[in-house]
Parts: structure tokens; C-alpha cells; sequence
């Protein structure tokens, strides 16, 4: 069977590769967008029903395409951001494959061969924006938990409703555990919330989004040659956030005040029980010692004369448990949010390092004529949000563009 | 500029860092000790050799670690009890890390000191209460640091210093120990 020639190959339609599918079409050169799904696939099915965007309306514009709505200062929905998606994917008129997955990417004489299920495919040059998120990450000892537990990632829970009786051990303190923790103590059910290195922002600083601060005072800018620890940035995790009408602050203190109880790190299981790390004081510290230094950062930068806008400093139990048998039915279910992944599989380029990650210097991938957007700190800190798409597919369409002449 | 002197070689451990990123097999070490009973609770360890940089490594010196019970234990009290080892381990580990860290931010200290309480329930190891652990029940550290540096510099040295801990790890994680008879 022979195969289709095209350009480029631009894998995902995801807001990220709709960005290089406009900036591909401005620069007249002839490309097509495959995507598994349906346009914007991981905000329609990977999501919980109750998220909401932890940046503000505001931000979340894409190129060509600000916020025109009636709540610049609220947090969308999934499905609203789905709907963004979808308006973005019409104005660019992207040409989006639908339900066409790619299975295989290999190189070859001039470029790339794509295998898809809708046939083969030649390209010269390839946009990996395939996403950041493709797969729940768990630990290891996952495995070792007792089968009468019910185990769910961030990729299957859908509500409270869905949560059984019993208690509920949340694994992870960013953005995505922090707020099914909260939702589900609201709900009435006991949550233990599991804490490792966490990021902790207030929602509000000085009357404003702590984002507005983060976008004025040009924290997001910060590329990714300047960044001292890249490797280090690139898996911060994200801020404990939620967005919501009240713009509240979901940080520990106010899970605690809910009810959650907080325990240390999750190192292991043993003989059936859970052992968590007696460390919780010392990443806590951490995070309010981070805090801090952002907030006073800010101070400085709008050269406030006022004194620094305290914080009351996170309050850890006295004593928080190093132990929980989980055969005892206090806790009915696990949910991991733990983190995400890109999936790779089906990429037969040797440009993943030994940790399976990309390897690429801001968004040029380590073989001529490939490219990627869309993952944590790809250019600049704003690359990790929707708002930071707009100046990486540019630069890297400019690059690609170079490349063909 | 006033040049920094912890005397920690910050850049010797810097340079190590990116060479053993490329190199994890050397980064494989292997910390020995053997104690010999003595009589009673007292025993000697002794700690020389360890394996590390792909290779047998030796220590300057041989050193020696005596273990006993203090008398209120009807012991002989030839050495401090093996759970305080693990205290000296934390206190050397944590002091270590403050100085790396400080000497790495540019901070001049001046001195350095720690306490550190470990606060043991001894009916667990007795056997007089099942539902108590044997280990420690909770450890307090209190540093007292003198430092060119503000408190809010302080604690973040203090902060990582914990964060970077083999001890402080060792000691709040669980770890897969195997005791076998040879
Ligand atoms: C839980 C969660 C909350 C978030 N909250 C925020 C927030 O509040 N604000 C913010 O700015 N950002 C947020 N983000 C980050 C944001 O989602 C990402 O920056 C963005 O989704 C990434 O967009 P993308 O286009 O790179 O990837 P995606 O949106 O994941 O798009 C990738 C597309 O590629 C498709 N695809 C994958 N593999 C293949 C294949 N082999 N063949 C064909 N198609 C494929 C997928 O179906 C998908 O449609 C959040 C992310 C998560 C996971």
C-alpha cells in the first residue's frame, strides 16, 4: 500500500497542536492533525466531572483566540474547556484526523513514517503535542495492595458518587489530590490524605489571583535556559489550586479544617498495612519556606512598602500516623494522584533518555524534523498551562519552517 | 566578594552529581559494618571498608564503636546503646547536609550545633505492651546555628539539609532489612 505524503505530521488536538496547526497554516505549509479521538479527547474523557481550571479565564487564551466571555476572572470546566478547544480547532480550521490514532513513528530517509489506523503516512517533519498526561502514575507497591481495597487514578474517578462506603486514602497533595480530598470529605466520607513534596499557593495574594502575580510579575516567562535545576522544574509539582466561584485556598491548612487527616509520604506496604513517612513536618516546612519566598518575591517586584502579607505557616498534626492496616476496612478505597506521564509507545525514534522522557531542547527533539509542544516547561514556566502555547508552537513552527527551505 | 568557607568542597559534590547522572552503576554503594560480642550486651563494631565507585574502598582508619546498656538497664555501660547510634547518625548526617547547603548558598556559618532527643517507650522492647513499638516513638532535633545569614535563610539550610538526609530518610521510611543465619 503506498503511503500519503503530507509535510507534517502534527500528532494530538489537544490545544497544543492546534496552536502548530496555526501557526503551520500561516507559514502555507500543507499538514495534518491526527488525533485518536475526537478534538480536545483528554478534556472530554480524562477529567473528573467537578474540575475546574486553576487559572483564571483570563489566561486561558490561545492564539487568536481571547477570553470574550462574561467572567474573565473565573475557572472553566472541563467541558467549557473542551468547548474553548473546540471554537480554537474551528477558527484555526485545523485539519483535525479524527478517531485516527497514530501506532507507529519511525524514521526514515527524508523524514518520518507514520503508521495510523487510517493507513501510512510520510511527513518531513512531525509536532509531537500527543500530551503531557497520557497516563496516571502509580508506585510500585500499588501492586501490593490487598484486593479488597478499590484502586482508582485521577483517569477513572468521576465523582463522590462513585466512591464507595468507607474511608478514602487520597495518595498525592497537588492540584489534582488536594481537590478530590476535599470533595470527597464534603461528601461525607473520611479522607486520609497522603502528602509528599507539594507546591502551596494561597488563591488570592493582595487582593489579586495569585496567577495574576505569577503572570505580572513575569514568573511564567522565565525560560527554560535560565531555569537553575531544569530537570527539577520540569517535575515541580503543580500548585495546590483549585478554581471557584469563591476563589478559596485549598492548601493543608484548609483541608485539615475540613476534616481530612494528614499523613507522611506513602514508602510502602507491609504485611498488608500501609507505612507512610514520618517526614510530613519536613516537606511541609518546605512548601511554606517556597511560599514565602514567591509571596515576598512579588513584594519585591511591585515594590510594595508594605509589610509582607503573612501566612499562617502549615499546621501538622503533632503526631500523624506512620501506619494503616488496610485489610481493617477503615479505608474502602485508594485513589492515586500521583501524577501523569506521556505515553510513547508507539514511537520508534531512540530520543527518549533513560527515564523515558523526551529529549529535546525547547520543543527541538533530538532527531532533524521532530518536534514537540504541549509538555512542562517546554520553553518558558508558562509552556506548563494552556496560556503558554501560544509562544512555543511559534517558535517551534518558525524552527520546522527553517528546516524545509 | 568574601569568599565562603564551610570547608565542604561544594563543587567536588557538584561535579559528582553530573558524572554519576550518566553513570548510575557507580553510584552504587554499599556501607559495611561487623560487630563482635563481647560479654553481656557489650559488643564492639567495627566499620572499615565499604564498596562504592564500582570498586573496594577503604576508610583512613579503622574505627570502633562500642555498644552496651547504661547501668539502670543492669548493664555494664561500656558503650552508649545502639538506638543512641542512631541518633549520633542524625545528628552527623543533618549537621553535614547544613554545611553542604550553606557552604552551596554562599553562607558563612560560624557554628553549628545540634540536640537531638529521641523520645522510646521501653515497655515495646520489654515485651510489656504489645500495642508499642519498639523504635523510637518520635526524635526531636534543635539546631542552634550562628550564620551570616537571616533566620528565614536559616531554616530553608535546615529545611534541605533534611530533605538531602540519608539519615533522616533512613530513619522515616521504611526499609527492606533481611537478618539471616549464615
Ligand atoms: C488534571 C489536569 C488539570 C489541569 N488543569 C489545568 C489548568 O487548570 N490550567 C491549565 O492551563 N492547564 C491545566 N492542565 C494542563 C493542561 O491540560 C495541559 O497543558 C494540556 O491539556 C495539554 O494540552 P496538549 O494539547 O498538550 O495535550 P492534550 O490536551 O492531552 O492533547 C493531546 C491529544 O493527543 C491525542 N493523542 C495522544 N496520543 C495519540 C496518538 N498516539 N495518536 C493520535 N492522537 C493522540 C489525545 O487524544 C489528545 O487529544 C491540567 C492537566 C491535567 C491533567
Amino acid at each position: 500500500m503506498s503511503a500519503e505524503r503530507v509535510t507534517t505530521v502534527v500528532v494530538g488536538a489537544g490545544h497544543a497542536g492546534l496552536a502548530a496547526s496555526h501557526f503551520l497554516t500561516a507559514r502555507s505549509i500543507d499538514h495534518v492533525v491526527l488525533e485518536r479521538g475526537e478534538v480536545a479527547n483528554s478534556w472530554r474523557r480524562e477529567r473528573w466531572e467537578s474540575l475546574r481550571l486553576l487559572t483564571p479565564n483570563w489566561l486561558s487564551r490561545l492564539p487568536g483566540l481571547d477570553y470574550d466571555g462574561p467572567d474573565p476572572d473565573g475557572y472553566m470546566t472541563a467541558g467549557e474547556v473542551a468547548g474553548l478547544i473546540d471554537r480554537f480547532a474551528a477558527v484555526v480550521a485545523a485539519p483535525v484526523r479524527e478517531q485516527t490514532a497514530l501506532t507507529a513513528l519511525s524514521r526514515t530517509e527524508g523524514g518520518y513514517r507514520l503508521s495510523t489506523g487510517g493507513g501510512e503516512l510520510l511527513a518531513r517533519s512531525v509536532v509531537l503535542a500527543s500530551g503531557a498526561c497520557n497516563v496516571p502514575v502509580t508506585p510500585s507497591f500499588a501492586a501490593a495492595v490487598p484486593s479488597g481495597v478499590r484502586q482508582l487514578t485521577p483517569f477513572d474517578y468521576r465523582s463522590p458518587a462513585q466512591v464507595g462506603e468507607g474511608g478514602v486514602l487520597v495518595v498525592g497533595a497537588s492540584a489534582t489530590g488536594v481537590q478530590i480530598a476535599a470533595e470527597l470529605q464534603r461528601s461525607g466520607r473520611q479522607v486520609i490524605l497522603s502528602v509528599g513534596e507539594h507546591v502551596r499557593l494561597p488563591r488570592m495574594y493582595r487582593d489579586r489571583d495569585v496567577l495574576w502575580w505569577m503572570d505580572a510579575s513575569g514568573v511564567w516567562d522565565q525560560r527554560y535556559d535560565e531555569v537553575e535545576d531544569l530537570d527539577r522544574a520540569r517535575r515541580l509539582p503543580s500548585p495546590q489550586l483549585v478554581g471557584g466561584a469563591k476563589r478559596e485556598t485549598l492548601d493543608l491548612n484548609a483541608l485539615t479544617e475540613l476534616g481530612v487527616e494528614l499523613v507522611g509520604r506513602w514508602a510502602a506496604v507491609r504485611d498488608g498495612a500501609a507505612l507512610f513517612s514520618g517526614g510530613l513536618r519536613n516537606v511541609c516546612s518546605l512548601a511554606d519556606l517556597k511560599m514565602n519566598r514567591l509571596l515576598a518575591g512579588f513584594d519585591q517586584w511591585a515594590s510594595s512598602s508594605s509589610s509582607f502579607e503573612e501566612i499562617a505557616p502549615t499546621l501538622v498534626p503533632a503526631r500523624t500516623r506512620l501506619k494503616l492496616d488496610l485489610g481493617s476496612g477503615e479505608i474502602g478505597t485508594v485513589i492515586w494522584a500521583t501524577g501523569f506521564r506521556p505515553d510513547y509507545r508507539w514511537l520508534d525514534v531512540p530520543v527518549l533518555d533513560e527515564k523515558g522522557r523526551l529529549r529535546h531542547e525547547g520543543g527541538v527533539v533530538d532527531s532533524p524534523g521532530l518536534y514537540a509542544l504541549g509538555l512542562p516547561l517546554l520553553r518558558r514556566r508558562r509552556s506548563t498551562f494552556l496560556n503558554g502555547i501560544e509562544d512555543d508552537a511559534r517558535y517551534v513552527v518558525d524552527h520546522l519552517a527553517a528546516g524545509l527551505v | 566578594m568574601t569568599t565562603i568557607d564551610n570547608g565542604v568542597n561544594v563543587q567536588a559534590l557538584l561535579d559528582a552529581r553530573e558524572v554519576l547522572k550518566g553513570a548510575p552503576e557507580a553510584a552504587q554503594f554499599t556501607w559495611r559494618a561487623s560487630s563482635k560480642w563481647t560479654r553481656g550486651v557489650h559488643s564492639t563494631t567495627t566499620i572499615e571498608k565499604f564498596f562504592g565507585l564500582g570498586q573496594e574502598q577503604t576508610h583512613k582508619a579503622q574505627t570502633e564503636y562500642a555498644s552496651d546498656h547504661p547501668a539502670v538497664f543492669a548493664a555494664e555501660d561500656n558503650g552508649i546503646t545502639p538506638i543512641e547510634y542512631l541518633l549520633v547518625g542524625l545528628a552527623g548526617c543533618l549537621t553535614a547536609g547544613v554545611a553542604s547547603v550553606a557552604q552551596n548558598r554562599g553562607i558563612q556559618l560560624r557554628s553549628v550545633e545540634a540536640t537531638v532527643e529521641g523520645n522510646h517507650d521501653i515497655r515495646g522492647i520489654l515485651g510489656a505492651d504489645s500495642d508499642i513499638r519498639n523504635g523510637y516513638n518520635d526524635i526531636k532535633v534543635t539546631f542552634h546555628i550562628d550564620a551570616d545569614a537571616s533566620k528565614e535563610e536559616i531554616e530553608a539550610i535546615v529545611a534541605q539539609s533534611q530533605k538531602r538526609s540519608a539519615v533522616f530518610d533512613a530513619l522515616t521510611n521504611p526499609t527492606d532489612v533481611t537478618v539471616e543465619v549464615a
